[in-house]
This record gives structure tokens, sequence and C-alpha cells, in this order.
């Protein structure tokens, strides 16, 4: 292991957010070459390594190297002059550009003060040539498939010399065709010396593609080691470490009751779910497991009146839902959804934590009284509510935008509190919250079902399932491949059905 | 942390802080205020306080529901044209039936104000429709209605002012006082109560700035979304109908031309008053007082002999100056925040 080999690499990396350290002195070595994946759970410190290996954000303590000099990245720019180009999840493409306008996009080539149109329609297109990219360089970005503006991304990436590719989970949007042929590309970059960072959920991708991987929790490293010399439940436990236990409370099995919610071979107009079977009943906790897009988290806002059925049938308490089954109408029957992106369908930002947690509840005992609001009751609620999950700081009229992600977090799903609910559902309750918060998060879940409502947990979080629910449905392209209940509940039973196309392939 | 840098020995800390809070009006307010009692010396009387209240009473009424729209998370061009439909309509009615049956003044009076309301709050509920349940933009959908409604306000009377109401009409709702304060002052009290109870006392209210705040996040918890935009631009044109009928009193004429300045009037009332224009936060007492701002800087003007002209001049930079502070302000608040 010469130091030659080695181009870029991390000493001390830490990076501290307002009231969380997202990341813990990490070591970290990228070689000529190799692909090396980072893996850990959601909230881990992945993306935040990430986005300071690619000049996205700053760190707090440590530095970055590059080729064994100590160097500051000021920005994504000034990465990219060096070598070093990241393809993160959401894409930084303008929709009604073309793909030429985009690869050129913010350095445009120009002769005297005009662009130069002619030289940059062959430049992109001997660029995408050599990439061996099958894109129409004059086809708006908003036109391709999601792996076609990926590729774009990456042909960005290759306008100036590359050294360093990071790629952010880049499979988890793309059909098996389009990740075979982005692995194909992966091989040919390294063939020429280029080092990739690379970042996955999945097992089975580290395997194909990975020549070392590095495991992280809670913001640190836990582990580097070759791929060759691990197996996937080394892996696993590596990265959720030995405090699995201390976070996951004691299962409490409780004597199911009866049903509250069944889902018989429902689809969605859309296609993301296709003849999905399930149920849910009182003082259950169920979990959905499954990929990203694996239909599992579509399967619950379809029950919940989001997504258009396109057949199929839901019972809600033993009724079948009308067609003007609506969120309000669910909440209205004691069945709420909490969504996994708490900024963009979850929380009010700008106002009050009170408000936010009220919201689902507003139009019943105790918050309002007719048609008027009884403000009192309503503060001394949400104040209960707040000293139950532990709200920091335990300031209930603070604008919710000012608290801390895991704060936001539990103020959102304090709503499952709000009033008497039967059926309560979580979708990826955990994302990006740190290991405090969870095991508090988790708290509250089975002390919703002891209290006699019916639970389900969608998540992409292996853990959590396992450890957390009573019976459990898989599901991958839109179906359910298993349904497991609590004493087949194993790491190796749930991923077999997670991976199984994948392995096949 | 606490002082988010500075030293603590920073003597414009605590105005820094104040300013946080409050916002840029109340010391618009204090530099008007000083500024205009130098420049005249009848400005600090009752009598011309008084004056500043009802000549502000218009744009107060129009501003709280523009205020609705803006909580939203959307805004109301067609408020002008609103208060010259109800203007025409309200004067046509009460003219007509006035002459039809001149012993019952009363009645034409009454229905006079209803159908003018009723005129002026259906722009709204076309406005409504179009953004609720079309899903247009709100800047489209009012800048058309406004257009459309402005025409048929020429329309209806041809462009001339209309006559030949009865005079009880403006002698109570124009130039008459209760308990020693204008009529319509009372008219724009009790509207300001109304939605005080309304946005602070009642969960429909709080579903106004649920939806301006996230949509997304109101929908999924249960809120009707569009319902709520259908009553946000139904009420905000009902508001600016009432004006244009208390506007209609005091000129004693229907007027096709009144109320082009409204919108821009009402939005400034409202971005001084600390609303936002991205939704979701806004207080009715600010903008009461914002519109009473804007009053305040007319009569101020009037009073020093500025010309009109100019006046158009100084209210747009105030307007401009008010987003540009709101975003200072939003910077000290991610500094001071502890």
């Amino acid at each position: 292991m010469t130091q030659s080999s080695t181009i870029l690499a991390t000493r001390g990396l830490s990076k501290d957010y307002p009231g969380a350290r997202a990341l813990d002195g990490v070591d970290f070595d990228l070689k000529r070459g190799e692909v090396h994946v980072l893996f850990g759970e959601n909230g881990a410190g992945k993306s935040t390594l990430i986005s300071m290996l690619s000049g996205a954000d700053r760190p707090t303590g440590g530095h970055v190297e590059m080729n064994g000099e100590r160097m500051d990245l000021a920005s994504v720019r000034d990465a990219r002059a060096r070598g070093i180009s990241a393809v993160f999840q959401e894409f930084s493409l303008i929709p009604q550009m073309t793909v030429r306008e985009n690869i050129f996009l913010g350095d445009e080539i120009r002769s005297g003060p005009f662009v130069n149109n002619s030289r940059m329609r062959r430049e992109s297109r001997r660029l995408l040539e050599e990439l061996d990219f099958d894109l129409p360089a004059d086809r708006p970005a908003h036109l391709l498939t999601r792996a076609g503006q990926q590729m774009v991304e990456i042909a960005k990436a290759f306008r100036s010399e590359l050294s360093v590719l990071i790629l952010d989970e880049p499979t988890a949007s793309l059909t098996d065709r389009e990740t075979d042929r982005l692995f194909a590309l992966m091989d040919r970059l390294t063939q020429r010396g280029v080092g990739i960072v690379y970042t996955t959920h999945r097992m089975a991708e580290i395997r194909r593609v990975g020549d070392r991987v590095t495991v992280l929790r809670d913001g640190g490293r836990v582990d580097t080691l070759p791929v060759s010399e691990t197996d996937d439940d080394a892996l696993v436990r590596l990265m959720t470490g030995r405090e699995v236990g201390a976070i996951f409370p004691e299962p409490t099995p409780n004597e199911p009751g009866g049903e509250i919610l069944s889902l018989k071979n429902v689809s969605t107009v859309d296609g993301s779910v296709a003849e999905v079977s399930m149920n849910a009943r009182r003082g259950e906790i169920v979990g959905l497991a499954g990929l990203v897009g694996s239909g599992k988290s579509e399967a619950m806002r379809a029950a919940f009146g989001i997504l258009p059925l396109a057949g199929g049938e839901i019972r809600y308490k033993g009724g079948p839902t009308t067609a003007r089954w609506s969120p309000g109408r669910a909440i209205r029957a004691g069945f709420l959804y909490l969504p996994p992106d708490r900024k963009a369908e979850g929380l009010m930002m700008e106002r009050p934590a009170r408000e936010n947690m009220a919201l689902a509840a507003l139009n019943a005992a105790p918050f309002s009284k007719g048609a008027f609001l009884t403000r009192a009751k309503e503060r001394q609620r949400v104040a209960e509510l707040a000293d139950w999950i532990n709200l920091s700081p335990n300031s209930p009229e603070r604008d919710i935008g000012l608290f801390s992600g895991g704060n936001q977090q539990k103020a959102m799903l304090a709503r499952g509190l709000s009033r008497p609910f039967d059926l309560v559902v979580f979708d990826e309750p955990t994302v990006g919250v740190d290991v405090g918060t969870r095991a508090a998060i988790y708290r509250f879940i089975v002390d919703l079902a002891a209290r006699g409502a019916a639970v389900v947990i969608v998540s992409s979080d292996l853990p959590e399932i396992l450890r957390l629910t009573d019976r459990a449905y898989v599901f991958h392209s839109g179906r359910v491949q298993a349904e497991l209940p609590r004493s087949e509940l194993s790491e190796e039973a749930v991923l077999s059905h997670f991976f199984r196309k994948e392995d096949a392939r | 942390m606490k002082s988010g840098g500075a030293p603590s020995g920073d003597f414009t800390l605590p105005l820094k802080k104040l300013f946080a809070r409050l916002g840029i009006l109340p010391f618009l307010l204090i530099i008007a205020v000083v500024a205009f009692s130098l420049m005249s010396e009848n400005f600090l009387t009752a009598r011309n306080l008084t004056n500043v209240l009802r000549q502000s009473v218009y744009l107060t009424i129009v501003s709280l529901g523009q205020m609705l729209a803006l909580l939203s998370g959307g805004f109301d061009l067609s408020v002008g044209t609103v208060l010259a439909i109800s203007s025409v309509v309200a004067a046509m009615v009460m003219a007509g039936l006035h002459a039809a049956m001149p012993e019952a003044v009363f009645l034409a009076i009454s229905l006079g104000i209803l159908s003018g309301i009723a005129a002026g709050t259906m722009i709204g509920v076309a406005n409504a429709v179009g953004v609720a349940f079309a899903g247009v933009s709100p800047f489209m959908m009012s800048l058309g209605m406004a257009s459309v409604g402005f025409g048929v306000a020429l329309y209806l009377t041809g462009g001339v002012p209309v006559y030949g109401m009865p005079v009880e009409f403006g002698d109570i709702f124009g130039f008459g006082a209760w308990f020693g304060l204008p009529s319509p002052v009372w008219v724009a009290a009790a509207l300001a109560i109304l939605v005080a109870v309304l946005l602070y006392g009642t969960p429909w209210g709080r579903y106004f700035y649920a939806v301006g705040g996230n949509p997304r996040a109101a929908r999924l918890s249960g809120i009707n979304v569009k319902g709520t935009l259908f009553a946000t631009y139904t009420l905000c044109a009902a508001f600016a109908a009432v004006a244009g009928v208390l506007l209609t009193a005091r000129l004693d004429t229907g007027e096709a031309n009144i109320g082009a300045s409204m919108p821009l009037e009402s939005i400034a009332a409202c971005v001084i008053a600390g609303v936002s224009l991205r939704g979701g936060i806004g207080r009715v007492e600010n903008v009461v007082l914002g519109a009473l701002f804007i009053g305040l800087i007319q009569n101020g003007m009037n009073l020093a002999r500025i010309e009109s002209y100019l006046q158009t001049v100084v209210l747009g930079g105030l307007l401009i100056l008010a987003v540009v502070a709101d975003q200072i302000r939003l910077r000290f608040v991610a500094a001071l925040k502890d």
C-alpha cells in the first residue's frame, strides 16, 4: 500500500451541526482504480462524508488530502477543478435545458463574449461517444429516463480531467438493465485509474462492484476491509453494532386484536403497487420491508387515500373505503399516515412546534370545541406531548424549523398521539436521526401499539423490521414477496426476498 | 452562542433583536410620525389623526382579505376590480330601486349593499375556482380576473359615474359617525375582529397558515386544501367588496375607476406588516397597523404638499424596502436564534 496509490484521503474528518455531531474523526482513503463502498445505516454519516469530499460542505474538524497534499475544498466547483466530481441522488440538471446545455452549464465554451455552440456540440458528442452513452444531445433533460439523467450528471463530471468520482446510491432508481450499464461504465473508469466512492444500501451490489468497503456507524468509522474478506452477516453486524439491543425496546408480544386495515389485491394507477394483499390488527406492529421503490410506501399511501387505486379493495375497520376516501376522512376515522420526508410533506417549517404537533387533531377535542379552538387546552395537551417525546429544547412555541432534525422528526411523529388513532403508519420513521432519538422513537412506537392501536412501520432499515415488528411483509417490484411471522423474521429470510431477483440476474 | 457571535458590548444588539421580532413596521412608523410632525404642525392633531383613520378604512378592509390570500401562499391582484364592480353594482341597484320606490329608502339601501357585495364576491369565486380547482397560479388567475372585472364594470356603466342613490346611504355609511368615530371605522374594526377570531380562534383559521406553510403536509394532516383555498379567495373578494360599497357611500356615486391602486397598496400594507410572501406567516393586528401606516404616509405627504405623482414613487419604494427588510430580518433571526 504505497502512498502514491492513494488519491484521496481524510484525516480525522469531523462535522458538527447544531445539536448533533454528524461525523466523528473519520479516516478514509481511496486508491487509484478502486471502487470503495461506503456502507452504513441511514444517518451513519455517509452523506456527510460525501458532501465534504465533494466540496458541498466544509468539515468542522480534520482535513482532506489529495495525493498526499492537504487541501481545503471551498466549493463543488473547486472540487471539480481538482478532478473530484460527485453525482448525488438529487440531480443538479435544469429540466428544460438540453443534454448538451446541461453538460456545459456554468462552464460554457466561448469565443469572445459569445457561447460557441458548434464547438460545444462537437465536444458533447465526443464526450458522450467516449463514455459510450447513447444520449441524444439535443433532448431536454426532463424527457430522459432517470438513468439517462444520471448519465448526463456523469458526463458533466468528465468535462474536465477526472480522478475521483463519487456516486451516491446511484442504483436506487435504476432498472436492472440500466444498472448493468452503469457498472460496465464504472469498470471502464477504474481501468483508467479513476477512484470511485460508492454508497449503497444493497448488499448484493457491494459484492458485485466493490473492492473495499468502509462501514460507518453513528458518524464514526467502524472498519475498512476488502470485500472479498467479508460477507453480508459480518457487514450487517458492523453496520448495526452492539447497541442494537440497547436502542430497541424489549419486545412485548401482544395478542393481536381485531383487524383494522386490510388490502385485497390492491393496485395503483401509477403501477407502483400491484395486487398487494395485507392486513394490520390492533395491538400489533406490522413491518413493510423492501428496497426504495419496492411499493411498500406506496401501498400505505394508497390506503391513506393519497394514491388513486386502479383495482382491488381496501377495508378499514371492516367497511370498504369509498371512492371519496381521502386523508381528511381517514384521519377523522382514526387512521394517520406519517410521511417519510418531514420537510416536503410533514412540517410547516416556519410555524411553531405546537401548531405542527396539533395540526391533525385541531377539529377534535381537546383542541377545539364546536367551531372554536380551545387554546389553553391545546397548549396543555401539546406540553404533555412535548414531555412525552422529550422535545429538546422543550419550548413548543419555537418555530419547528429551528429544532434539530431529530427533534423535528419526533415532533412530527407526536401527531400519532395528538388524538386517539386506531391505526398509525410510520413511513421511514428514523431517516436521518441519531441513535438516541431513534431509541426514543422506537419506544414511542411500541407504546402506541401497547395502547391498542394498530401500527405499521414502512422501513428500508432492516434492523428496524427485525427487532420491532410482530410480523412483516417483504415487498419487491410493487408486490408482496413474502409474509413472515415473528418466529421466521431473520436477516437471511428477509434479505432473500429483498434480493431474490437481483441475485438471480 | 447567545448573541450569534456579536460582542456583548454591541449596543445595536437590542435594536437588532427588536427588529428580528417586530419587523420593520415599528421603526418606519416612528420615523414617519417624527418626520411629518416636523414638516407640518397640523399633523399630530386629534382631528387629523381621525382623518387618517377614516381615509385608511378602505385599504384596511382590503388588506384584511389580501392577508388571507398571502397567508395561503398566493395573492390577489383583482381586489381593485372588486372595488369597482361592487361600487357600480351597488350604486345601480340602489339608484334603480330608489327611482322605482322613492319611499322604500332602506329597502333600496339594503338590497343595493347586498347586491354590490355579492357581485364583488363573484370575482373572488371565479378566482377561487381557478386557483383551488383548476390549478391556475394566483398571479395569472387574479390578473386575468382584474381585467375581466374592470371591463364588466366599464361596460355596465359605459364609463360614466352612477348617480341617484338615496342621500341616506351616504349620510350613514359615508359621512356618519357613531360614538364619535366615523361609521366606516366601526365596520373595519368589526371585520378586523372577525378575521382575528377566525385566524386565532378556530381550527379553520389555523388551516390558512397550514396551507400556506406546507400544502402537502396540510393535506396529509387531513386538511381540505382546496376548500381552504376556495374560502381564501372568496373571502378576500368579499372584503374588497365591502370596502367598495363603503367607498361608494363616501363618493356618493358608483365608479368603475376606483381601486386601481388597491392591489399594490394592500400587498404593501401586508408585507410591511410582516406577512410572508411565501405564505404561512402574518398577524391581523400588524396588518391593520400596516394599512394605517400607509394611510399615515399618504396623509403626511399631502400635508407636506408632496405631489401625488411623487407619492406613488414613495409607495412603490416602501414596498420594495419592506421586502428587503424582511430578507434582512430573516438573516437576523437565523443569526440570533439561541
